[in-house]
């Protein structure tokens, strides 16, 4: 048995290093460590309930709109407010576009460039991923950039900027949309559309959103040239590499729902263990045994959690703590998402050989096509004129939970304000859940579980089958230890 | 003045207690290709933590042949803020798979660099993160808030002389990055373009005020009351655009935007201490009614006056469209042809 330290981790937000036992060429064990604390639970703790609005967003420059959407609407559940059809509308486009650029950057810049790696020079696709996904050289990089500056437009126009916008508001929006704009942000949406469909696809989106079972995709994929499209390379790489061997966790997988609508949600809310239930959010706690962290044994539900470093503590070796679902692991993330929702191709894939590399990338992908008509219906729907927000003072006490997703998954703010100021603020990031360390059953975090069995050639100081692993969850490591 | 060829640059950049946000920024710059646009100026990344192909000890390598010399560091970039808790043992942010605190291998790294950049607030004064009671111990390079001093102290200056060149934002805008580097690579920035809190002048020497579309709200007083309203959020809504120092709009950001074009107050997020304003953000601080941030380089009884009479005279249109969220009433047309 020998030991493996990896890191410093990149293309993956913030710092993240993987302790692995490794014995006969493959992974024993994994211990995941996010080497980095940050504090702003500390932080918020005294301020005015309404600053959470700025700082939140600042806690990960990746998902910022996401903690903006998570504060401002645990604000706005601690202030009985509900959004105006506009300012719903908004919220869900300003949102919408974040994670569809968070889904495509993860693709383009940080998962892709590993399958140019020197390690696959012998594959038969490795000349045309090169050519395309070299880090920083490839031509895909040239493609994808200004596609998403595009993209992001979006938000110059809708937030002021991105990131860190403070226009997403408890009651709604604080930018208007007027007349003109909606012709300006649905071109927006139809150029980004135009770029999906001619190079990531090859296909029009609603035809990739139609695909319903894992028959139909591999018709798709023979139906078309390895080379033919971003996604149909990958496709080819995933079926020759058996990604979908690689990197499978629990199995239980989590959504809090979102991009609201009516009453519920566009992606619903739920559980998924083989079969949907609904979600029991008193169901949730943080456990830091294995965290560099003071505070009670007990785990603790989040609405009561404390937020105490404590860098020399016995079995302790992340600064992230360790969240669980009625006692037990969970993921997050799009393919959760999907899964949760019901998509029928996704629903197949995770049937037949579960959460795993390939199917977590197929999920995100798939987002793409299934989010950008969502979001062309969500412009023709605003109404300029008619109110984006509306207001409501802070009270002096009570508390406010704000639970929504980001692309990587599950995130909540749980507040509470005492004599008008926040006594106390816990979040619970995608990353938390996902690269939890063991809890004080000593049941090792989703990350750690699927990094067992991982291959590990001869001579890797780096296995890239392990980075596939980390990277399929696109893992947000400066969210996580907030 | 631009030389026929660059002699480039070779770039390492390091995040420490941040949010990652300048980075993401930087991957919205306009040019149709960041990369290209980069590398025909000579800017070449020896790593970066997004972008670069190499990970674990491939990094560690990269590092040690600058500390060696084996390899010309020419711009170090540190995005975050540099985390020295706790109890200066800088344990709150180990560098990943070393063992050993960021702040080490940054002062080590600044001390062989041709120039070192803080990329963004929290690397060039402590930032957000430096917030409350700052449980990280949390500074910037080269200040801690607005004292010089911070990681590397006073008196540090990078191989070619100058002190930390801070491109200050929360987050940084793309192209103050990209203009910086690609000044640095055809050896166009000296100390005179570096304004007296280390900020490069060409962003710097304006005021977020400059180019703001609420000016005319602005010249009649006619301020907005809450979020969504059109008026000026100066009096109000805790905005500092006529005292925080940046170009936002005049360069706009992602496209078009800009924070008080998003309908939202400036929190002067390039000044050092931006983070505890002293009062809740979204709200001005007022003695007797009167904002107690007033422009900085205007007379205070003048503003006063100013604003009263302005007050007096301000237009139908402006003082009800000031506190609506769409124009309630459009400007008239007169059919006198323009005077």
């Amino acid at each position: 048995m020998s030991r493996l330290v990896v890191g410093p981790f990149n293309r993956v937000e913030g710092d993240l290093e993987v302790t692995l036992e490794v014995a006969a060429g493959r992974v024993r064990s994994a211990r995941v460590n996010s080497p980095l604390y940050r504090g702003f639970e500390q932080i918020l703790r005294g301020k005015d309930p309404m600053d959470a609005l700025v700082f939140a967003p600042r806690i990960c420059g990746i998902c910022s709109v996401s903690q903006s959407v998570a504060a401002a609407s645990a604000l706005a559940s601690l202030m009985k407010l509900e959004p105006p059809e506009n300012g719903r509308l908004a919220t869900n486009l300003i949102l919408a576009a974040e994670n569809l650029a968070d889904h495509f950057t993860h693709f383009y810049l940080f998962f892709m460039p590993d399958f140019a790696r020197d390690v696959y020079r012998h594959r038969p696709w490795f000349t045309a991923v090169q050519a395309r996904f070299k880090a920083i050289e490839g031509s895909a990089a040239g493609d994808a950039l200004p596609a998403r500056a595009k993209l992001l437009s979006l938000m110059g126009s809708m937030a002021g900027k991105w990131p860190h916008t403070l226009s997403i508001q408890p009651g709604g929006s604080a930018r208007p949309v007027e007349g003109g704009e909606k012709i300006r942000l649905y071109s927006i949406l139809r150029e980004f559309r135009r770029s999906l469909e001619k190079t990531l696809f090859g296909d029009a989106l609603e035809a990739v959103a139609g695909l319903e079972s894992a028959r139909d995709l591999e018709g798709w994929m023979a139906a078309r040239a390895p080379d033919a499209s971003d996604f149909r390379l990958f496709l080819e790489i995933a079926q020759d590499l058996a990604l979908e061997k690689l990197g499978r966790a629990t199995d239980r997988f989590l959504s809090y729902g979102t991009y609201s609508q009516g009453d519920g949600f566009m992606f619903r809310r739920g559980v998924w263990e083989g079969g949907f239930k609904p979600l029991d959010v008193d169901a949730i706690t943080e456990d830091i045994s294995h965290s560099w962290m003071a505070g009670p044994a007990k785990p603790q539900p989040p609405a009561h959690g404390v937020t105490q470093p404590l860098a020399e503590k016995p079995k302790a070796y992340s600064w992230c703590k360790a969240p669980r679902l009625n006692g037990d692991v969970a993921e997050t993330g799009a393919l959760a998402r999907q899964v949760v929702n019901g998509h029928p191709l996704i629903r197949d894939l995770v049937a037949q050989s579960g959460g795993n590399v390939r199917n977590r990338v197929i999920a995100r992908l798939l987002e793409l096509a299934l989010v950008v008509p969502a979001m062309e219906s969500w412009v023709r729907a605003l109404e300029p004129g008619a109110p984006f927000c509306h207001h409501a003072p802070v009270p002096e006490e009570g508390c406010g939970v704000g639970l929504t997703e980001s692309a990587r998954g599950s995130l909540g703010h749980w507040l509470e304000v005492r004599r008008g100021r926040i006594h106390n603020y816990q979040i619970i990031s995608p990353t938390t859940w996902n690269f939890s360390p063991r809890d004080a059953q000593g049941v090792p975090g989703p990350l750690e579980q699927a990094l067992v069995g991982v291959p590990v050639q001869e001579g890797e100081t780096v296995p890239v089958a392990v980075q596939h692993v980390v990277r399929s969850f696109d893992p947000c490591m400066v969210c996580t230890v907030h | 003045m631009i030389g026929p060829k660059p002699e480039g640059i070779n770039v390492l950049w390091l995040q420490s207690g941040g949010c990652g946000g300048c980075t993401m920024s930087l991957l919205c710059a306009d040019s149709c290709n960041l990369f290209e646009m980069l590398s025909s100026a000579g800017v070449r990344f020896l790593w970066h933590p997004s972008l670069s192909e190499e990970t674990g000890v491939e990094v560690t390598r990269v590092m040690e042949r600058c500390l060696s010399g084996q390899v010309t560091l020419d711009a170090l970039c540190v995005e975050g803020s540099l985390l020295r808790g706790p109890n200066g043992t800088g344990r709150f942010h180990l560098l990943a798979g070393t063992g050993r605190p960021m702040i080490q291998w940054v002062r080590e790294l600044a001390s062989v660099a041709r120039y070192t950049v803080a990329v963004g607030t929290c690397a060039a004064y402590g930032g957000v993160t430096a917030a409350g009671g700052n449980p990280t111990d949390a500074c910037g390079l080269q200040y801690e808030g607005d004292e010089p001093g911070g990681l590397l102290g006073v008196e540090y200056r990078s191989r070619s002389g100058l002190p930390v060149i801070n491109i200050a934002g929360c987050p940084t805008h793309p192209n103050w990055v990209v203009e910086t580097l690609m000044c640095l690579a055809f050896g166009l920035f000296s100390e005179r373009d570096m304004d007296a809190l280390g900020r490069p002048r060409f962003y710097a020497d304006h005021l977020v005020h400059h180019g703001c579309t609420r000016n005319e709200y602005y010249e009649f007083k006619a301020s907005a009351e809450k979020p969504s309203d059109l008026g000026c959020m100066m009096e109000n809504m805790g905005c500092k655009g006529t005292q925080a120092h940046a170009d936002c709009n005049i360069r706009l950001w992602n496209g078009e935007g800009s924070c008080t074009r998003g309908g939202y107050a400036c929190i002067s997020c390039t000044e050092p201490g931006f983070e505890e304003p002293g009062h809740p953000f979204a709200q001005t601080p007022k003695i007797a009614g009167i904002p107690v941030g007033l422009p900085t380089d205007m007379p205070k009884a003048w503003f006063v006056a100013l604003a009263s009479l302005s007050k007096s005279a301000t237009p139908k249109r402006v003082r009800e469209n000031a506190v609506s969220d769409h124009q309630v009433i459009t400007p008239a047309i007169r059919k006198t042809r323009l005077r």
